[in-house]
């Protein structure tokens, strides 16, 4: 289906350019048994912003480090500009005249824009820089882009979001023909993202082909014209911007067709009979550049699924409630006393527990065993002094092990050659063992298989039953609904619906998500946060 | 065979044998151990006792190298208690009394704690680099020491104080049993308690530990305040050695010589897990290559040298490219070339 789909009429392409100026056919990349990409193809043609969609893990970054040359392709083929390449270099990547400008900017923030633009390729004169002819040339392609800055100032005194465009600016004074920009948005504001479209505009129509990633549905819709999208390691589908409503590109991103998905809706038996108070009050908790201000009650007992795309805010909300991140405003109450939290520790000591969604880099310490690992929690808030008693530690780890279903069974066993699922479960456990009233989980089947993802989704149904309050964030809407007694939808870094999970339908969710059915919650939660 | 080698410990313990072997060669009986006056003698001992302010050294440098950090500031906190402790016992109304050592050793230890709460503080709170934060002390440490001695060097004489190098316990040099019996209480600390688990943790992933709850900074805090109690003991030990403070030259270059020891002894400088027996064969491996060059001819000038080529020979055995290359050379050669053999050849 998908080479059809790449090769459908060429009616996505723009009229007055039909040459592509990059050809990626049937890209497959593998990590060790993982595919990574199978067999994804993408266009990207003269004077068009393209955007490459898909949730994470759907092969994105992987795809533009394969026509970076950072990653080397098992299969397919590249063509630049009529010439087939195989990159194997960013260096090569770069010759052919494809630039990046990647999320954190790359850039010596001690030397000036100009010096910064021409880094590594000064222009000279008698043996030395010639710094006039640097900052004037510097001034030349600023103003080509309507970058206003100074050339001959120093480069870490702008904030990031003017060293962005700096760092654009960079790129495309190079021979440059195809520029990426790999989430050049995530931490700038509304207007300062106008500025960067605006230069992405001009690029545009100088014949530049820009390869756009981001999140935020509305940015697509405001700059691209032809968009790519990936699930999973493959390619979905290449459209129009303007000729896909947002219901649709959600659906794309996450998958499953409309029908099946209503077959799949789960006949909700919510138990109504909360507990009174509730376990953990957030007040209009926000942090700049990452949640507007945001509001949530979670109760006894109760599972509250959060659902959202990537970047809707879902997990810099988790974060927040657990002082990973701490908020620049509001306010957090545990069981109604007022609290603060400076770090995780305080909200440990208050029985929250929270695994993230970045298990390797947050969540494991690979070259520990699986004990100390499950342990590592518990041990923590004891502090180093008092040691958790050698039969205490194999009883606590044999139990767990046995109540999850761990496998290998060996509590020695070193962490890193665990399963994704079964280094999951041992997260679990490290947390359980603390026996927390709360239990934050950020996607946490996220890259596992179905058997451990069933006995995780299982195990927080079981938690909940106890009177544990869990919050489950996941991108798989299906598995939200299935477990969620409420549910809350994140877009564009902030709260958009909340409601019981009460013959909600993933169709339905998908509609909040597109922003096609909330205008009515929208204007609701605009008055509350007037009021 | 390979399981035998491929055990973190089984480098750094060949490379100990090896040098061992080499000295039995060059000089036949470098093994024999007498007695004499009911002292231990011998080639030996004389090593374990002039490894030993190296290893103490080496034992706190291993838990900061863990912690993914490093401590350059050793040296001069060595000179610093060997200042305290010769000063105040110089200037005690009862010179030779063995309480006046006792309280000018206790108040050394004292002050090296306080120094290692300062470099922790750097590290910990204020989340400056390790190597800029110690440095500080590395430099400025010496000239507390110059202000403490006031630019003297100041000889004690004081009979307890001198056992500290030179006495004899049960035919065993007192320097060798201080030496492991800090190895012991370090090995008592991090192994009985949880802090190596927590030291491993937070040089592995410190935002895993961190999510996790730990406490990194009273860690890495700990951490330093120990690295700089066994760089005071050792610059207890070097000073009674010379029975005399010398701010100068006391303890000088001996951050290297432990940071190379926990290098040798397998904990990575990356941090994460540590070998405190890595670090003993490492100290004793360094102790061993200092006799072992006069002792086959070589003028000991050129020690210096020697440990180049061990560092150079580390830093190609830690390097995953170099130990790729040395994977197709073993086929060839299955001997594997190491640096003493080299120095013998």
């Amino acid at each position: 289906m998908t080479q059809m789909d790449v090769q459908a009429p060429d009616e996505g392409a723009p009229r007055e350019q039909p040459d592509a100026v990059i050809t990626m056919e049937d890209i497959s990349i593998a990590f060790g048994g993982v595919q990574a990409l199978d067999g994804v193809s993408l266009r990207l043609f003269p004077g068009e912003v393209h955007a490459l969609m898909g949730e994470n893990g759907a092969g994105k970054s992987t795809l533009i480090k394969a026509l970076t040359g950072v990653y080397s392709i098992d299969s397919g083929r590249i063509v630049v500009g009529g010439e087939e390449h195989l990159f194997s270099t960013p260096a090569e990547s770069l010759a052919a005249g494809i630039s990046t400008v990647y999320q954190e900017v790359n850039l010596v923030p001690n030397l000036t824009v100009a010096e910064n633009m021409f880094l590594g390729r000064e222009p000279r004169r008698l043996g030395g820089i010639d710094s006039r002819a640097m900052n004037r040339q510097a001034r030349a392609t600023l103003q080509r882009l309507g970058i206003d800055v100074d050339p001959a100032s120093v480069l870490g005194e702008h904030p990031i979001a003017v060293q962005q465009l700096v760092a654009i600016a960079r790129a495309v004074d190079v021979e440059c023909r195809v520029l990426i920009l790999d989430e050049p948005t995530s931490s700038l504001d509304a207007g300062e993202a106008e500025k960067l479209f605006d230069v992405m505009r001009r690029l545009r129509e100088q014949g530049v082909a820009i390869l756009f990633v981001s999140h935020f549905l509305e940015q697509v819709y405001e700059v691209a014209d032809r968009m790519t999208i990936l699930r999973n390691g493959r390619l979905v589908e290449e459209r129009l911007v303007k000729d896909t409503p947002r219901l649709q590109l959600v659906k794309l991103m996450i998958g499953r067709e409309l029908e099946t998905l209503e077959r799949l809706e789960k006949e909700t038996a919510t138990s109504t009979d909360r507990a009174e108070r509730p376990v953990l009050t957030a007040v209009g908790i926000s942090r700049r550049g990452s949640l507007e201000a945001t509001d949530l009650e979670l109760y006894e007992g109760e599972v509250i699924g959060i659902a959202g795309l990537l970047g809707s805010g879902r997990t810099e909300l988790a974060r927040l409630l657990f002082g990973a991140d701490t908020a620049d405003h509001g306010e957090l109450r545990v069981r109604s006393t007022k609290r603060r939290f400076r770090s995780p520790r305080h909200a440990i000591d208050r029985k929250i527990a929270f695994t993230s969604e970045n298990r390797r880099a947050e969540g494991v310490v690979e070259d520990l065993t699986v004990a100390d690992n499950m342990l590592l929690a518990l041990q923590a808030s004891r502090g180093w002094l008092r040691p958790i008693p050698q039969g205490t530690r194999a009883r606590l780890v044999k139990e767990y092990m046995e109540a999850l279903d761990i496998r290998p069974a060996d509590p020695n066993a070193l962490m890193r050659n665990l399963s994704g699922g079964n280094q999951q479960k041992v997260l679990l456990a490290r947390w359980l063992m603390t026996q927390p009233e709360v239990l934050i989980l950020d996607e946490p089947t996220r890259g596992i298989d179905i058997g451990a993802k069933a006995q995780i989704q299982q195990l927080v149904s079981d938690l909940s039953d106890r009177g544990l309050s869990v919050i489950f964030i996941s991108a798989e809407l299906e598995e939200v609904l299935r477990l969620a007694d409420r549910l809350v939808v994140m877009r564009d870094r902030r709260k958009i619906d909340e409601r019981h999970n009460a013959g909600v339908t993933v169709s339905d969710v998908m509609e909040i998500i597109a922003g096609e059915a909330t205008a009515e919650a929208a204007v609701a939660e605009q008055e509350e946060s007037r009021a | 065979m390979r399981k035998v080698l491929s055990h973190p410990l089984a480098w750094p313990a060949i490379a100990l044998l090896v040098l061992l072997v080499v000295n039995v060669i060059a000089q036949p009986e470098f093994f024999h151990l007498r007695m004499q006056d009911g002292h231990l003698y011998g080639s030996l001992i004389d090593i374990l006792r002039n490894g030993a302010p190296v290893l103490l050294v080496a034992l706190g440098m291993t838990l900061v190298i863990a912690t993914r950090g490093i401590d350059l500031s050793v040296g001069a906190i060595a000179a610093i208690a060997g200042a305290v402790a010769c000063v105040r016992i110089a200037g005690s109304a009862d010179e030779s009394a063995t309480s006046t050592a006792i309280a000018a050793c206790a108040l050394a230890l004292a002050v090296c704690v306080v120094l290692g709460l300062w470099n922790g503080f750097l590290v910990a709170v204020l989340g400056i680099q390790p190597i800029i934060a110690t440095l500080v002390l590395m430099t400025a440490g010496r000239g507390l020491a110059m202000l403490i001695t006031d630019g003297q060097i100041t000889t004690v004489h004081n009979s307890f104080f001198d056992k500290i190098s030179a006495g004899y316990v049960l035919t065993i040099p007192l320097a060798i049993i201080v030496a492991l019996a800090v190895l012991g209480l370090t090995a008592v600390l991090t192994r009985r308690t949880a802090l190596g688990m927590l030291v491993e943790a937070v040089g592995i992933n410190p935002e895993a530990s961190r999510l996790a709850g730990v406490r990194s900074r009273t860690i890495i805090w700990t951490v330093y305040v120990f690295s700089a109690f066994c760089a005071g003991v050792a610059g207890l030990m070097i000073a009674s050695n010379t029975n005399a403070a010398d701010a100068n030259n006391a303890g000088l270059w001996i951050e290297l010589d432990a940071i190379l020891a926990v290098v040798i002894g397998g904990t990575s400088l990356a941090g994460g897990r540590f070998s405190l027996t890595g670090t003993l064969l490492g100290a004793m491996f360094i102790a061993t290559l200092a006799v072992t060059i006069p002792n086959i001819g070589i003028p000991s000038e050129t020690n210096y040298l020697f440990k180049a080529v061990v560092v150079i020979l580390v830093c190609l055995l830690q390097s995953p490219k170099a130990r790729a290359a040395l994977r197709i050379r073993r086929r060839v050669t299955p001997t594997p070339v190491s640096a003493p053999e080299k120095a013998a050849a």
